[in-house]
């Protein structure tokens, strides 16, 4: 039976030892190994920036570093999480790996593509990373004119190109995902046996392929602004700062969507899989993550509604913000349906699952506030918004990304990790997580306001314990990295299926082999089939 | 309102914060229940149904349209409802009476000017009659900046180029924050000051510039504060402007190589035309006060520092233009 | 799930284009149709942002636009619609030749279009540098007036009323709103000939690998597929000079 799993003496990741192999690999799960590394690193540089955030905001005074140092701190910790580590997270990492076994293909539809989407996103990580290192920026992420295009004086030329360099990496990756769900699957996989997973990326897909050009151009437009003096936005000659705004949060609302969405997909399979059940109303599932990407293309000025735009805009915006949450509702209700009369087993994944249930569902819940114009008026660019969107990126998001890792990781390496650590670790990132952003949602109504590096004394206990959760919550990042480079050479060796999982990924051998899958397989069956997987194992069929 | 002495909620100070406020504990108490409908379910479904043995798997279960139509529906009229609350309050919110005082904003980094209609000007200081209502014409002279109160649950962008405005109507006399809430640079969380709710009568007294009493450098000491003097001129000489101690007859170096003796000439001059004579090691920083002091108020200003340099007894004499 | 035997058999010799994750070559055909089409979708987003703020400040500024319209060449810009559009024809040919397998014709109507794109490149130059020595490039050096202080038939002395240079046209804005207000036009047309004239740069780029791939002898009538996606990014190129053309050149120029 099962007591004897080795470690199959073909994998992709033995497939090949020099460095030219990785650098110049064709195969989308080397690729994915590497965007992996990528970045975990660019994970940590941003949280270090975090940890210098909160500690000074441990006193009311701005005594740790100086105004300028904090508003560069904010600045590269937004940039650097929400470009270079949210945005390729789960699409680079899981979805590069997953998608292509998940749909019965051999690869991406266009391998090499797919590298120079790595490459891509290297460069402009490189020109981030040298703005920073040169002495930073201090825009904030969302480099409002006119303080980007004239009146600050840090290094926003090159942290600027390395965003607009990493968007053609998010552009070239949905489009492979597109072109390869659209025309790589296996014969007898429809659309409606596709995994969840897969169609959340496919929804993602769209919104990176569709939205990234429009913060491209808006990039371009900064660049020539501050470059060479042109005037688009400059109002001293009749141009409007305002449009800026417009123009920037077009994608970066949609792009939020692209942070998320994955993480809805990986929600779906961690929720089937660990009650073994298939996901209640699959097609509304499947349905509500494209209606998700729709939606998020028309709501991007509830992020102005104190910006000077006219008071009918703001209700028409209103109005549609709405309408972009209750697709997030209806499949918060189908994974609770899911799990009624289950068979639910709480590993490390499912820990994960049932975190992300409770933080998403306060994220999306805060989104009401905003997206109610009589309140948002008042809590418009103060803590609140911050934990707001911490409550869904972090998590959410980083919650749906640890879940799959956590999940996918003996597919990917053929080790399981520690259960013990792992669960530790679990409920340690879901408290700490908590105990940081919960206090965020109280001193925000009470009118702290973003992006302050000195705030007034009475909010001063508030920030404490933030900063304290804080400290808890880096300490359940850190774990994981532990225990999985642990389990890389002292982990029990996994085999193709240890959770007794359904999807055509744990058919292949772990680590899988370079090609996947040594026949095409061919579907026959509905996507969630426990009753067909358990009958194999039993051996009754 | 606080807990263990820890504020958690703000004041409630304006005419509409009790509309803003009930709207939002409206929303809160429907998404704690949602919330909480939600956590209990998945706790509940997880333990009754809890894995019993090795190859249990889950009822075979597709759907639900009724189930489908019901939390969607449900949801989409809550949100709907919602909506329609919130745009009512934001539109009253949006909507000065007709009768509103007028006063005028200007943001500029890192500072809030005020200007009254009777031509009082103040920075970093808001002084307004309770139970009238207020509307507030706003813009900057730079970047983007946000002027927000919120005691009073209202905020509104400062963007160069234009106007925009917000109102309210105070209701509780008091002192309350105002905050820059559009992230502006260096000193974006330096730009915040006090807006103070006066009696009609305390309000009328205090457009004289007289009424509160008190000597000419206790006049001054206030002014000191009020004008955000302090902000920038710290007594340890580490911050934006030079330490003011002792330095009353004196002589200071500047930039350009020059010096001067400090006596009141001086004084008057560095408020008055800050950019004429930068000391030695210092920017051209500091604003000009030229129309927005009154010549009353700048002998006070001009005592007061005087009184930070005992060794020299400071002289009740007054500069004639 | 059952797992049956289903893909090409090794027995024969499959075309040497051919990639070995897709089954066939008419596959790897679609997945690169739909692949450039969305590719060209995201150009649309991508210039859509240009056409959208010049859209707002053309609404806003007309008067400035219509005026600074005029100060582009109708013949240069006129002829380099032409030149594009003969290109785009060229470029149809090669792919029509790609696909009856005509390879000398087909590395012929490709370096035609390449000869074309370069055209209309040299006479972007010749128009930026007349911009720039009429100090119509916005910034630091914008002066709106020096061209009517220094155009041919301008006995206009320095300071003579613009609105007596510019003919019967009654002006409503100021000089100084012009010269603010038409620096937003000049920003625009910058960007967004600039942005095309890097997309044209590419394409050319593009075409010489093309180029000499088909004199290599690697499409034939079965694979002929980067030829004809270099043909739609071209057009595609093509088509956003047929909007930028009247947009820019043509505002107002009926009177």
């Amino acid at each position: 039976m099962l007591d004897t799993l080795k470690i199959p003496q073909r994998h992709y990741l033995n497939a090949g030892h020099s460095l030219k192999s990785w650098l110049l690999t064709k195969d989308h799960k080397r690729i994915a190994i590497m965007y992996l590394l990528s970045i975990s690193v660019m994970f940590f540089l941003g949280g270090l920036f975090a940890v210098g955030v909160r500690l000074e905001l441990a006193t009311p005074q701005g005594d740790f570093v100086s105004a300028d140092t904090y508003n560069k701190f904010f600045t590269m910790h937004g940039v650097i999480m929400v470009f270079f580590f949210l945005i390729p997270s789960i699409p680079a990492v899981l979805g590069n790996f997953l998608i292509p076994p998940m749909i019965g293909a051999k690869d991406l539809a266009f391998p090499r593509i797919n590298l120079l989407s790595l490459y891509i996103y290297w460069l402009g990580g490189l020109f981030t990373l040298a703005a920073m290192v040169m002495g930073g920026v201090d825009t904030g992420w969302t480099f409002y004119t006119p303080y980007s295009a004239s009146a600050s004086n840090t290094h926003i030329i090159p942290t600027a190109l390395g965003i607009f360099i990493a968007g053609f990496s998010s552009i070239l990756t949905g489009l492979n995902c597109v072109v390869t769900i659209h025309r790589m699957r296996a014969p007898g996989m429809t659309w409606f046996r596709l995994p969840l997973f897969v169609w959340a990326h496919y929804a993602t897909s769209l919104v990176q392929v569709l939205g990234t050009p429009v913060i491209a151009i808006t990039i371009v437009m900064l660049f020539v602004e501050r470059a060479f003096g042109f005037g688009i936005f400059d109002a001293a000659r009749g141009g409007d700062p305002v449009l800026f705004q417009h123009l920037f949060w077009f994608y970066s609302h949609p792009a939020v969507y692209i942070m998320i969405l994955p993480a809805l997909g990986v929600q779906s399979e961690l929720i089937s899989a660990f009650s073994r059940k298939r996901i209640f109303g699959y097609s509304f599932v499947a349905f509500s993550s494209l209606a998700i990407a729709v939606f998020g293309f028309i709501v991007w000025a509830h992020h102005m509604f104190v910006a000077g735009i006219s008071t009918y805009a703001a209700m028409v915006f209103s109005f549609l913000s709405f309408s972009v949450a209750i697709p997030s509702a209806v499949k918060m209700f189908n994974w609770s349906a899911t799990l009624y009369k289950g068979a639910v087993s709480f590993d490390t994944p499912m820990l994960y699952a049932y975190g992300f249930m409770g933080l998403f569902a306060i994220g999306g819940l805060t989104g009401l506030f905003l997206a109610t114009l009589g309140v948002d008026v008042h809590m418009h660019d103060t803590y609140f918004v911050v934990a707001h969107f911490h409550y869904i990126m972090v998590g959410g998001a980083i919650m749906g990304y640890l879940g799959g890792l956590h999940y996918w990781w003996p597919k990917i390496t053929g080790r399981m990790y520690s259960e013990f650590f792992s669960r530790v670790s679990a409920i340690t990132v879901f408290v700490g997580f908590n105990v940081t952003f919960f206090p965020q949602l109280v001193v925000g109504y009470l009118g702290m306001p973003r992006r302050y590096h000195a705030y007034p004394d009475e909010m001063q206990v508030l920030n404490v314990m933030s900063s304290a959760g804080a400290t808890v919550l880096a300490l359940g990042y850190v774990l994981p990295v532990i225990y999985f480079l642990w389990s890389l050479n002292y982990g029990p060796v996994a085999g193709p299926n240890p959770w007794g999982a359904s999807g055509l990924e744990w058919q292949m051998q772990s680590p899988p082999l370079p090609e996947n899958f040594t026949e095409v397989p061919e579907v026959t069956h509905e996507p969630y089939e426990y009753e067909h997987i358990v009958a194999k194992e039993t051996h009754l069929v | 309102m606080t807990i263990f002495g820890i504020p958690i909620f703000p004041d409630q100070a304006s005419t509409f914060a009790r509309d803003v406020d009930m709207l939002y504990f409206f929303i809160l108490a429907v998404t704690s229940f949602f919330a909480l409908a939600v956590a209990v379910s998945v706790i509940y479904f997880g333990l009754r149904y809890h894995r019993t043995h090795e190859g249990e798997i889950g009822a075979r279960i597709e759907g639900s349209l009724p189930l489908e139509l019901l939390w969607s529906v449900i949801p989409t009229i809550i949100a709907m409802f919602m909506f329609g609350w919130g745009a009512t309050v934001y539109y009253h919110l949006r909507r000065p009476p007709d009768e509103a005082m007028q006063i005028y904003a200007v943001g500029k980094q890192w500072m809030w000017k005020f200007q009254h209609p009777e031509g009082q000007r103040e920075i970093n200081e808001l002084h307004i009659p309770v139970g009238r209502p207020i509307k507030i014409t706003i813009s900057s002279e730079d970047v983007l900046h946000s002027l927000y109160f919120p005691a009073f649950r209202t905020k509104m962008d400062a963007i160069p180029g234009r106007y925009t405005e917000l109102w309210f109507e105070a209701d509780t006399p008091g002192s309350y924050h105002i905050f820059c809430s559009e992230y502006c640079g260096t000193n974006h969380s330096g730009m915040i000051g006090t807006v103070t709710v006066m009696e009609a009568a305390e309000y009328q007294a205090w457009l004289q510039g007289g009424g509160e009493g008190g000597t000419l450098s206790q006049r001054g000491a206030r002014l000191f504060e009020n004008l955000a003097c302090n902000s920038c001129h710290l007594e340890s000489g580490r911050g934006r402007g030079p330490s003011l101690k002792d330095i009353v007859g004196s002589t200071v170096d500047l930039e350009g190589g020059s010096s001067v003796t400090v006596d009141d000439a001086y004084l008057r001059e560095s408020i008055l035309n800050s950019q004429a004579k930068i000391v030695k090691g210092f920017t051209p920083l500091m604003p000009t006060f030229q129309g927005l002091i009154s010549e009353e108020n700048l002998v006070a200003l001009i005592e007061h520092v005087k009184s930070l340099s005992p060794a020299q007894k400071g002289q009740e004499e007054i500069v004639k233009k | 799930m059952s797992n049956a035997v289903a893909h090409a058999d090794h027995g024969h010799a499959h075309h040497p284009a051919l990639q070995h994750h897709f089954d066939t070559l008419a596959q790897q055909k679609e997945a690169a149709v739909i692949g450039m089409w969305l590719f060209l979708l995201t150009e649309i987003l991508f210039f859509g942002g240009l056409f959208v703020a010049y859209m707002i400040y053309r609404i806003w500024y007309f008067e400035a636009f219509a005026e600074a319209s005029r100060r582009l060449s109708l013949f240069w810009g006129g002829l380099n619609t032409a030149v594009l559009i003969g290109s785009s024809l060229t470029m149809a040919l090669g792919v029509r030749a790609a696909q009856t397998n005509n390879r000398k014709w087909t590395v012929n109507w490709l370096i035609l279009t390449m000869l074309l794109g370069c055209v209309f490149l040299g006479v972007k130059v010749i128009e930026y540098q007349d911009k720039f020595a009429n100090y119509e490039v916005p910034g630091q050096n914008y002066n709106w007036l020096y061209h009517e202080q220094h155009s041919a038939g301008g006995e206009h002395a320095e300071g003579a009323a613009p609105a007596a240079a510019e003919g019967h046209r009654q002006l409503r804005m100021t000089p100084e709103q012009l010269q603010n207000t038409t620096q937003i036009y000049f920003s625009l047309y910058f960007t967004m000939t600039g942005l095309h004239a890097l997309h044209m740069i590419i394409g050319v780029g593009l075409m010489l690998v093309i180029t000499w791939m088909a004199w290599k002898g690697k499409f034939d009538a079965e694979w002929y597929t980067p030829v004809e996606m270099s043909g739609l990014y071209w057009h595609f190129v093509d088509i956003v000079w047929i909007f930028l053309f009247p947009l820019l050149y043509l505002v107002e120029r009926h009177q």
